[in-house]
C-alpha cells in the first residue's frame, strides 16, 4: 500500500461516514473536516517532497509504490509523485476544500450531494498520484457517475441536456484515450503499463502518430480544446457552484495533464509530427474562447469561455516543446485552476443572492456586498494577467517560451495568441464595471447580505493562493522543473 | 456398464436429484407442507450449488460423449448462482394467487432447462450437444408462455418455440453436412479430419447461424424484443442471462475446438456479426419505451461485446468471456430484479413510469443506477473491468478497428443507459411509483448483485481464478 493512496482513501471514508449522518450539521462537519484533512495532507506532501529533494533524493518519482492488481494484463496500482503531480494534488486539495465550503448551505439533499462530491474528488486525486496507465484511466473515468448526477440533480437551467452532453462528450474523449492506451500497451510489446518505464520504449511510425492523434484528441476533449470544447459552456453553467469550480478548476486540468504525461511524453515522435495541427487548434482555442466570452451575457458562460481560452493556452504551450513554455503551461494550470475557482465561487455567491446571472440585470453590487465585490475584482484582474497575481506569471512564462521557438508557424501563432490578452482585458473590465460599479438595476438588491463566514474563508483561501503563486513564482517553477527535467530531455529537439 | 461413471457427473446428478425431489413433493405434499415448498426448493438448490463449486480433474464419460474440463465448474457455478438469483426474484411472483398452484411446474421447468445447458456445456459429441440444446429450449418455451391467459405471453411462447425450432433445424442441417464430410460427430475426431473444404464451410455456416439465433445476435435477433416483452419478467431475466451465457460459452468452445481449422473464416463472420449486433442494437435501444424491450436490445448489444472474447480465440479471450458473463449476469439481474419488483407492486413497465423513482424508492433506484452504470462499463464498477479485459483480448489479436468500433459504441450505450438514470433521478413525477416495501428474497438477491457489481472488479483474485483454468480445452 502506498502512502499516497491516502488521498483516495480520505474521500472514500468521507462517503462512508456521510452514509451514517442524519442531519445537516453532521454532513457539514464531515465534509469540512474531510476536506480540511485533504488540504493538510496535501501541504504535508509538499513539505515532505521538498525535504526529500533537498536531502538529495533524485529518483524521478518519489514515494513510489507498486502493487500488482491484474497480472495477466500487467495492471498495477502504481503510485508516485514528481514536482508536477505534487502541485496538482495541492491544487486539487485547495479546490476541493473551497468547493465544499461554498456549498455549506446547499438546499436539497446535502448528504447525497457531498457523497457524490467526495466520489468526484477521489477520482481526481487518484488520477494525479497514479503512474500506471490503467489506474490513471480508471480514476479519470470514475468521475462520470458523480458528474452526471451532480449536474442533473443539483444543477440549474437546462440541466438534463447539459449533464448528458457533458458526460457523453467526456466519454467520447475517454474512448479515444482508451484506444490509445491499448495501442501503447500492445504495440510497444511492453510488459508494463507504468508511464515511467513506457517512456523508454519506442513505437514505430506511423503507429506512433496515429496513437498520438487519438490520445491528444481524447485528452483534448477532456481539456476543452477547440473544437471539442462545446460541453464546457453548458456543463459549467448548469452545474451547481462547487461542481463548476471543480469542473473548470480540476477536471479540465486532468485533460491537459494527461495530454502531456501520456500523449506527448510517451509518443514524442508522433507529437513532433502532428504538433502543427494541434498548435493551430489550441491557438484558435485561445482566441476563440476570448472572443466568445466577449459576446456572452451570462456570468457563468463568460467564465466558461474564458476557461476555454486559458486552457487552450496550456495546450499551446505544450506544443512549443521547450522547457520555459512547459513550465509556463503548468504554472498556467495551477493559476487558472485557482482563478477560475475563485471566479465561479463569486458568481455562485452573487447568483444565490440576486437569482440571476445576467450581466444586464446587475449593477452597483459593490456597494451592497463589498467583500464579494473585492473578490470578484481580484479574480478579474488576476485573470487578465495583472502582475502580482498568478495569471501574469503563467502567461508571461508561456509567451517568453513561445517566442524562443523560432519555427515560422509557432511565431505566427504566438503573436496570434498574445492578442487574447487584450480581448481578455476587454471582457473582464466590462463585466466588472457593469456588475459592481454600474447603475443599480433593482431596488431589492439593497437588502442583500454580504459574504457569510464560509464564503469569506473560501475567497480568502483562493486569493491567498493566487497571490502566493504570483509573488513567489520561482519556487513554483522550481517544483515544476523538478518534474520536467527528466521528461524534457527526450522531448526538446 | 460401469455405473461409477455417473458419480463423476455429480453436478448433473445432484441437479437431477433436486428436480426429482421437488417433483415428488409437488405431487404428493399436503396443503400444509406445500407452504414450505419454495423455501425447500431454494435450500436444495443452494446445496446443489455449494456442492459443485470446486473444480476437479478433467475426465470423459461415455466414450467421449461427455467431456469435463475444470473451467466447466466455473461456468456452471456462474449459471447456478444466476439461477438462484432468478429464483429469489421470482419468489413473490410465484406466491400470487394465480401462480401458486403452478409453482411446482415453474421449478421443474426452470431446472430442466438448466440441466439441458449443463449437457450443452460438457458435450463432447454433437448428439449430446443437440440433446442439451433441445432439453434447454422446449421447457424454456413453456416458461415463456407461463402466463398463458395473457396474450403477449402466449404470443411470446409461440414466437420462441418457432424461432427456436427453426434455429435447431438450421444447426442440425449444418451438422449433417459436417457429418457427411467428416464421417464423425465426435468433437475431437471432426477437428482432426476437418480440412475447411467447401462443404464443411457451408455446414459450419448453418450450424453457426443456429447458435447465433440462440444468442440473438443481429441479424438473427428479431424474436428477442417480443419474447422479452411478453415473457414473465423473471423468465426474461433467466433468458437474457443464463441462456445467453451458456450459448456464448458453447460457441467459443465449439468454434475453437471443432472448427479451429476455419479460424480465418469464422473470424470474418464474427467481425461482421459483432459490428452489426453492437451498432444496430444500440441504435434500436435508444427508441424503446418499454423497459423490457429496452433491456432486450441492451442484451443484444452486450452479446455483441461478449463475442469479442470469442473472436480472439485465445485463452485470454476465454477467461475474459467467462468473466464478462459473470459480471454481466450480476448487473443484468440487478436491473431485472428492480424491474420485477416494480412490475409486481405497481404493474408498470414503461420507462416513463420510472420518472422520479429516486424520490420515492431511493434504494431501488440506486441499485438500478449502479447496475446500469456497470452495464455501460463505467468504473469503479465491475462492468468496466470486464469490458476492458474483453477489449484487451481482442486488441491483442490485432482487431484494432473492431475494438475501436466497439468502444465508440459504448458512448451510444452510455447514452441510453443514462437516459433511464436521468428519468429516475433528475425530475420528480406527478404520478410517481409509490413507496415499495420489497420482499426479503428479492432484497437478498439485490444485495448479492450490488455487492458483486461493486467488488467483483476491484478484487482481482476472481479473474485470476478463472484465468488459471482459462483454456483447458
Amino acid at each position: 500500500m502506498s502512502p499516497l493512496l491516502i488521498f483516495v482513501l480520505i474521500p472514500l471514508l468521507m462517503m462512508i461516514a456521510l452514509f451514517f449522518t442524519n442531519n445537516r450539521k453532521q454532513v457539514n462537519l464531515i465534509s469540512l473536516s474531510g476536506s480540511l484533512l485533504l488540504l493538510l495532507s496535501a501541504i504535508a506532501l509538499v513539505v515532505l517532497f521538498w525535504r526529500e529533494r533537498t536531502a538529495g533524493n533524485t529518483a524521478q518519482m518519489l514515494f513510489a509504490a507498486d502493487t500488482v492488481w491484474y497480472r495477466e494484463f500487467n495492471i498495477h496500482i502504481a503510485t508516485g509523485v514528481d514536482g508536477i503531480s505534487v502541485l496538482m494534488v495541492l491544487l486539487s486539495a485547495i479546490i476541493v476544500f473551497t468547493a465544499s465550503l461554498v456549498s455549506w448551505r446547499i438546499e436539497s439533499m446535502p448528504k447525497e450531494f457531498y457523497t457524490w462530491f467526495s466520489f468526484l474528488a477521489a477520482g481526481a486525486f487518484g488520477f494525479f498520484i497514479s503512474i500506471d496507465l490503467f489506474t490513471m484511466f480508471f480514476f479519470l473515468e470514475m468521475s462520470v457517475v458523480p458528474k452526471f448526477l451532480l449536474i442533473g440533480v443539483w444543477g440549474s437551467g437546462r440541466k438534463d441536456y447539459s449533464a448528458m452532453k457533458l458526460v457523453l462528450m467526456l466519454m467520447g474523449g475517454s474512448v479515444l484515450v482508451l484506444t490509445g492506451i491499448l495501442g501503447i500497451y500492445y504495440l510497444t510489446g511492453a510488459e508494463t503499463l507504468n508511464i515511467v518505464e513506457l517512456a523508454h520504449k519506442n513505437i514505430e511510425q506511423p503507429a506512433q502518430s496515429i496513437l498520438f492523434a487519438l490520445l491528444f484528441t481524447g485528452f483534448g476533449i477532456i481539456g476543452a480544446l477547440f473544437p471539442f470544447h462545446v460541453w464546457v459552456p453548458d456543463g459549467h453553467s448548469s452545474a451547481p457552484t462547487s461542481v463548476s469550480m471543480f469542473l473548470s478548476g480540476i477536471s479540465m486540468k486532468l485533460g491537459a495533464y494527461g495530454a502531456f504525461r501520456v500523449a506527448i511524453c510517451l509518443l514524442p515522435e508522433g507529437a513532433h509530427q502532428l504538433a502543427w495541427i494541434f498548435l493551430i487548434l489550441s491557438g484558435f482555442s485561445v482566441v476563440y474562447g476570448a472572443f466568445a466570452a466577449l459576446g456572452q451575457s451570462d456570468l457563468k458562460y463568460i467564465n466558461a469561455y474564458a476557461s476555454i481560452s486559458h486552457c487552450g493556452l496550456m495546450f499551446f504551450a505544450f506544443l512549443i516543446f521547450n522547457e520555459t513554455a512547459l513550465t509556463g503551461a503548468f504554472l498556467q494550470m495551477i493559476s487558472h485552476g485557482l482563478i477560475t475557482a475563485l471566479f465561479f465561487a463569486c458568481i455562485g455567491m452573487i447568483y444565490s443572492r440576486t437569482h440571476t446571472r445576467l450581466v444586464s440585470e446587475m449593477g452597483g453590487l459593490m456597494k451592497v456586498m463589498p467583500f464579494i465585490g473585492v473578490g470578484f475584482i481580484i479574480a478579474g484582474l488576476a485573470s487578465l494577467g495583472l502582475p502580482g497575481f498568478s495569471g501574469f506569471v503563467a502567461e508571461m512564462t508561456i509567451f517568453i517560451g513561445a517566442f524562443q521557438n523560432s519555427g515560422e508557424l509557432q511565431r505566427w501563432f504566438t503573436i496570434f495568441a498574445t492578442a487574447s490578452i487584450v480581448i481578455t482585458a476587454v471582457y473582464i473590465l466590462r463585466v466588472v464595471g457593469k456588475v459592481l460599479y454600474g447603475k443599480q438595476e433593482h431596488q431589492a438588491y439593497d437588502s442583500l447580505a454580504d459574504a457569510y463566514w464560509w464564503e469569506r474563508v473560501t475567497m480568502i483561501t483562493l486569493i491567498a493562493a493566487v497571490v502566493l503563486v504570483g509573488t513567489m513564482p520561482s519556487w513554483f517553477s522550481n517544483m515544476i522543473q523538478d518534474g520536467l527535467a527528466p521528461l524534457v530531455a527526450g522531448l526538446v529537439k | 456398464m460401469n455405473y461409477s461413471a455417473f458419480l463423476q457427473l455429480h453436478n448433473e446428478m445432484t441437479l437431477l436429484a433436486v428436480i426429482v425431489i421437488l417433483l415428488v413433493i409437488d405431487v404428493f405434499s399436503s396443503e400444509k407442507g406445500y407452504r414450505f415448498f419454495q423455501t425447500l426448493a431454494l435450500i436444495l438448490f443452494s446445496i446443489h450449488t455449494l456442492l459443485n463449486c470446486v473444480p476437479g480433474e478433467p475426465f470423459e464419460v461415455a466414450g467421449g460423449m461427455y467431456m469435463y474440463y475444470p473451467i466447466h465448474t466455473y461456468i456452471k457455478t456462474i449459471l447456478n448462482v444466476g439461477t438462484l438469483i432468478v429464483l429469489l426474484q421470482a419468489h413473490r411472483w410465484l406466491n400470487t394467487e394465480e401462480n401458486i398452484i403452478r409453482r411446482g411446474e415453474f421449478y421443474f421447468l426452470t431446472l430442466s432447462t438448466l440441466f439441458g445447458m449443463y449437457l450443452m456445456i460438457s458435450a463432447g459429441h454433437f448428439l449430446m450437444f443437440f440433446i442439451g440444446i433441445e432439453t434447454a429450449a422446449l421447457p424454456m418455451a413453456t416458461l415463456v408462455a407461463f402466463n398463458k391467459f395473457n396474450n403477449k405471453s402466449a404470443e411470446a411462447g409461440a414466437k420462441y418455440i418457432l424461432s427456436s425450432v427453426f434455429a435447431s433445424g438450421l444447426s442440425l442441417f449444418g451438422l449433417s453436412l459436417v457429418y457427411g464430410a467428416t464421417g464423425s460427430l465426435y468433437f475431437d475426431d471432426i477437428a482432426k479430419i476437418m480440412t475447411a473444404s467447401q462443404i464443411e464451410l457451408i455446414g459450419f455456416a448453418f450450424f453457426a447461424v443456429g447458435l447465433f439465433f440462440k444468442i440473438s445476435l443481429v441479424p438473427f435477433h428479431l424474436w428477442t424484443p417480443d419474447v422479452y416483452e411478453g415473457a414473465p419478467t423473471s423468465i426474461t431475466a433467466y433468458l437474457s442471462v443464463i441462456s445467453k451465457g451458456t450459448a456464448v460459452f458453447v460457441v467459443f468452445t465449439i468454434f475453437v475446438k471443432v472448427f479451429g481449422v476455419m479460424i480465418a473464416q469464422w473470424q470474418i463472420l464474427l467481425y461482421i456479426i459483432i459490428v452489426l449486433s453492437i451498432t444496430v442494437a444500440n441504435l434500436f435501444a435508444i427508441r424503446q419505451q418499454n423497459i423490457k424491450r429496452f433491456l432486450a436490445f441492451s442484451s443484444i448489444s452486450q452479446a455483441g461485446y461478449i463475442m469479442l472474447g470469442v473472436i480472439s480465440g485465445t485463452a485470454l479471450g476465454m477467461s475474459s468471456l467467462v468473466y464478462y458473463v459473470l459480471v454481466y449476469m450480476f448487473s443484468n439481474l440487478a436491473v431485472f430484479g428492480v424491474v420485477t419488483i416494480i412490475e409486481n407492486h405497481a404493474d408498470k413497465t414503461s420507462i416513463r413510469d420510472y420518472t422520479g423513482l429516486y424520490y420515492t424508492n431511493p434504494k431501488l433506484s440506486i441499485v438500478m443506477a449502479l447496475a446500469l452504470f456497470s452495464l455501460a462499463g463505467i468504473p469503479p464498477f465491475s462492468g468496466f473491468f470486464s469490458k476492458y479485459f474483453i477489449f484487451s483480448a481482442a486488441f491483442k489479436e490485432g482487431f484494432y478497428v473492431l475494438v475501436f468500433i466497439a468502444l465508440a459504441n459504448t458512448v451510444v450505450s452510455l447514452y441510453f443507459y443514462l437516459k433511464v438514470v436521468k428519468i429516475m433521478f433528475f425530475n420528480q413525477s406527478e404520478n410517481p411509483i409509490e413507496r415499495i416495501s420489497t420482499d426479503i428474497p428479492s432484497k437478498i438477491s439485490l444485495i448479492i448483485c450490488t455487492l458483486a457489481i461493486v467488488f467483483v472488479g476491484l478484487v482481482s483474485s476472481i479473474f485470476e481464478q478463472i484465468s488459471v483454468l482459462g483454456f483447458g480445452i
